[in-house]
């Protein structure tokens, strides 16, 4: 009844995620600040069938990779802080560069919504998009809205509402890499695994271990550093 | 009919679309070019050369990005005939 969850908001810049948020929380958001960055972060609420949604505007991004400070912050709060559900808000128009980021969220975390916007441009375009064929491909709930016009929010409140209840399970198809990357992942997987446990995925890790990303070293020494002796 | 002729992006002409075969970059700038989606096997343009030639114009993804040279001449692809 009064249970409360976090949903976060991920998304290339200028796919309409902040208007998404605007139209759900009904501009009652305030800022705050996240890990120490003075990147501040939109938060809202929105109640749905006696339970609230604790709303999360992350920073727009084109990646999740690339260092930027802006990158880091959406990065750790996927990562690190866990939301309940993470909605990837993409731009209809524009698929194959919002896929990019979309494909990464994948990789690090399994309750994921794939939320399609500007939906009603595209379709001005000539575009049509076949959300089942991409909710079987991904595998996890792919939704069609238009913020701007607010279609579509029943059916994502509603998933969201399906997820945090455990009615839907989301099962992220893994991204097959070269079977020289394959045979890596491997090899470091049950390693990763030990440290890391079920607090994070031990393949996505043991890929950005392999990709050399240092900063993400860092971050889990820091944050898991001190695990190992209270076990 | 001729043999494909690879070139480096920094040495296109305004016009010409390259589709890219290899990123001979590492670490966080390779990272940050995938991810505007510089990739292997995408088409780009180029949409125009500063006065001295540098940085570049390119249509990559339905978005214009420039590239210094330090980049542009990292990366290489197939010259693919205009007009064709």
């Amino acid at each position: 009844m009064g249970s409360s969850y976090r949903i976060a908001l991920a998304g290339n810049p200028n796919t309409g995620k902040s208007t998404l948020f605007n139209a759900l929380t009904g501009l009652r958001q305030h800022t705050g600040n996240w890990a120490g960055k003075t990147v501040s972060l939109a938060q809202g609420n929105v109640q749905y069938k006696g339970k609230t949604f604790h709303l999360i505007d992350l920073p727009g991004t084109y990646s999740l990779f690339s260092n930027s400070s802006d990158e880091e912050v959406a990065r750790n709060y996927i990562v690190f802080e866990k939301p309940d559900v993470t909605v990837v808000v993409l731009d209809a128009t524009s698929l194959e560069r919002n896929f990019n980021l979309a494909l990464q969220v994948l990789e690090m975390t399994k309750n994921v919504i794939i939320c399609i916007n500007l939906i009603d441009v595209a379709e001005k375009q000539g575009i049509t998009i076949n959300e089942r064929i991409l909710t079987n491909r991904l595998g996890v709930p792919v939704i069609k809205i238009s913020a701007r016009n607010k279609k579509g929010f029943p059916m994502l409140l509603d998933t969201i509402d399906r997820i945090v209840t455990g009615a839907i399970e989301c099962q992220p198809v893994p991204m097959a890499y070269p079977d020289e990357i394959e045979e890596k992942i491997k090899k470091i997987e049950p390693k990763v695994f030990e440290l890391v446990g079920n607090q994070l995925s031990a393949r996505w890790v043991s890929l950005r271990l392999l990709d050399g990303d240092e900063k993400l070293l860092n971050e889990i020494n820091q944050r898991f550093g001190q695990k190992e002796v209270v076990e | 009919m001729s043999i494909p002729k690879i070139i480096k992006l920094v040495n296109g002409e305004k016009g010409n679309l390259i589709r890219i075969t290899s990123l001979n970059l590492e670490g966080v700038m390779r990272r940050r070019l995938l991810d505007l989606g510089f990739v292997a096997g995408a088409i780009v343009e180029v949409i125009r050369k500063s006065p001295l030639g540098d940085p570049i114009a390119f249509r990559v993804s339905q978005t214009t990005i420039a590239l210094r040279k330090e980049e542009s001449s990292q990366i290489e692809g197939v010259l693919m005939t205009n007009g064709e």
